[in-house]
């Protein structure tokens, strides 16, 4: 056992690093609960005959006045809050990883053929990114909001907030990738196997997603984790905005939008619980993009 | 060097059209002026003779120089939806959001720097794994989660602090402060640490690795052998050398500031600019949204046009590189 660990020097040291196994534990749990949301969920948040105002209000089980078929409590619609939340992490985790997909497509593809071409091509893709990241993140997200809010007719907007906000959010973080994907590129373009690959003729897009790729997925795995957690954090500032998604169809963002309402009426569970939520699963999964980086860069070691 | 300088000029003056260009299409291509201009009682003949006498049919270039020259002269159109000229309704906004953001920097300055410099010394000291510790939190809670914290403690549970708005202001020619009033300076607490707690964590962890770097240097380690003292060794040689990234770090918070602080003012309702923006956004106020839009992009090129300067009048190696 101890042999293969060592093997495996990663694993290794993940077996070594009680953090890091807390914040995968912790980061776990909460995907496993906000992918089988229908089954563990008391209540659907989205159906309004599920949950019923009378229930309204509740605190969790243990204050006084509690119903304990609600453990976490309910808001001031009579929704149990575990299940808002199950959902509301489902609905943030789905929007996260979708936009991190489409950055990381546009990303990586336009990083690689940037490394991969240089001159021109590279430096017109780079002058992009360069002024796309004088602004911040949440800027560039608000923007792409707000044109959509323009072009778009009134009548479909609704149905296509999430799509918005999903592709506001890649459009914003697409630079990580290509920066890091063009400079790893650029070393790898120096390395023998690259330059026997082009010499034997083989295709472009071969040479880049064939041998390139695999070889730079190291920085490319820590970008991912790290802007997750910035996917998801933008996700919830939109929402919390109220920019982001409508109150029928809460987001984390939301939830604790929501739950703004009630800080100065005691009825703290409302906006606590999911805030203390959506810290746990962003400190775990930037926990394990710091124990990844560390990995990857042994000098940090 | 005077090479370095206008190249970089140029540079920004490219940033600045494109970005220029982008609000200009902004306001071109989403939503019609005319009808946003115009109500429904308004005939199509009308409508066109409009059209017509703005110039929109004109061809795209010549709109968008004309764009440009207005913009430059200061004349930046009326917003859709209060009517005023939307130059009036940002310079109102300015000073609100510079204070907070100049008072949020210098919070995250004077704590990350030292934070940084000492958790680098101390690698394996209890206080730096607390320090990091914390500051990871730092990183992974939301700006508006902070703000809704501090409101809760100091507002709510103490009732120490305002939570909302300005307080007393003092007027200074066209510049609205609260800098010079007691209430000025409550109100400002709050949203100013909320908005430095994130730029902290950057400054610090950066500081950290920047000086990690220094220390393990070979100019370092042979001042080490030489004997110099350890004090002097930290502060005067090593730290003086992680100065440079700092003046960068300066540079790019300095954007962060301003994006967050529309988070921040979200929450506070601090009438500053980044609220202006919000409620442009949710009005679709396109002339709002552009306008906004190239004043922080000045704001961005011009810091970062300085923090370069500052490079090659701080880092000697530059100068020469440039002599070479």
């Amino acid at each position: 056992m101890i042999a293969f660990l060592k093997k495996y020097e990663g694993l290794w040291l993940f077996v070594h690093s009680p953090s890091a196994i807390v914040a995968a534990m912790v980061a776990t749990l909460i995907i496993l609960g906000a992918i089988f949301a229908s089954w563990i969920a008391l209540v659907n948040p989205y159906d309004l005959a599920s949950f019923s105002l009378f229930d309204g209000l509740l605190p969790p089980v243990w204050q006084d006045g509690a119903n304990p078929k609600y453990l976490l409590g309910t808001d001031d619609q009579g929704r149990d809050m575990i299940s808002a939340i199950l959902y509301g992490a489902r609905l943030s985790l789905i929007i996260g990883l979708s936009a991190l997909t489409i950055a990381a497509v546009i990303g990586v593809g336009l990083g690689l053929a940037a490394g991969y071409y240089g001159g021109r091509f590279d430096a017109v893709v780079m002058r992009i990114a360069d002024v796309q990241l004088a602004l911040p993140a949440i800027l560039t997200a608000l923007l792409i909001d707000g044109i959509a809010r323009g072009i778009l007719p009134a009548a479909i907007q609704q149905d296509l907030r999430v799509a918005v906000l999903t592709l506001a959010i890649a459009l914003s973080l697409w630079v990580n990738f290509a920066r890091t994907a063009r400079a790893t590129t650029f070393v790898q373009m120096n390395k023998e196997y690259v330059q026997a690959a082009i010499m034997m003729g083989q295709r472009p897009s071969r040479v880049m997603f064939v041998h390139i790729l695999p070889n730079i997925l190291g920085p490319l795995l820590v970008i991912m984790t790290v802007d997750l957690a910035s996917a998801i954090l933008l996700e919830a500032t939109l929402s919390f905005l109220g920019i982001g998604l409508p109150a029928d169809s809460p987001s984390l963002g939301t939830l604790i939008r929501i739950g703004m309402q009630f800080m100065l009426s005691g009825e703290w569970w409302i906006l606590w619980i999911p805030t203390l939520f959506l810290i746990a699963l962003v400190v775990s999964i930037n926990i394990l993009g710091d124990f990844l980086r560390d990995i990857f860069n042994p000098r940090l070691r | 060097m005077v090479y370095f300088i206008v190249k970089r000029m140029i540079q920004s003056v490219f940033v600045m059209l494109a970005v220029a260009f982008l609000a200009f299409s902004l306001f071109r291509f989403v939503g019609d002026p005319i009808t946003q201009m115009t109500g429904v009682e308004t005939s199509v003949v009308d409508q066109e003779r409009l059209r017509e006498e703005l110039g929109l049919n004109d061809p795209f270039v010549s709109q968008f120089i004309r764009f440009t020259g207005d913009m430059l002269q200061g004349d930046f159109g009326y917003s859709y939806r209060t009517r005023q000229p939307v130059a009036d309704m940002i310079t109102e906004r300015v000073p609100a959001t510079l204070e907070l953001g100049v008072v949020a920097l210098i919070i995250s300055l004077l704590v990350g720097v030292p934070a940084g410099v000492y958790t680098a010394l101390k690698p394996r000291g209890i206080w730096t794994q607390t320090i990091l510790m914390t500051t990871l939190v730092g990183v992974s809670v939301p700006t508006f989660v902070i703000g809704i914290m501090l409101i809760f403690l100091f507002g709510v549970q103490l009732g120490w602090l305002p939570t909302f708005g300005r307080g007393g202001t003092v007027q200074i020619g066209n510049w609205e402060s609260s800098l010079f009033t007691f209430s000025g300076w409550r109100a400002l607490l709050l949203p100013a640490i909320t908005l430095g707690v994130y730029q902290l964590t950057l400054t610090m962890r950066l500081v950290r690795a920047e000086m990690m770097e220094v220390m393990r240097s070979d100019y370092i380690r042979f001042a080490m052998a030489r004997g110099v003292p350890m004090r002097k060794l930290h502060y005067k040689h090593a730290m003086v050398n992680t100065m440079v990234p700092v003046i960068t770090i300066i540079g790019l918070q300095f954007g962060g500031v301003i994006a967050f602080s529309i988070v921040t003012e979200s929450v506070f309702q601090w009438p500053g600019m980044g609220l202006l923006f919000l409620e442009s956004i949710r009005f679709v106020d396109i002339p709002v949204m552009g306008v906004y839009l190239v004043v922080i992009a000045f704001f961005f090129v011009l810091v970062n046009l300085v923090v370069d300067l500052l490079y090659v009048a701080i880092d000697p190696r530059l100068r020469l590189r440039e002599l070479e």
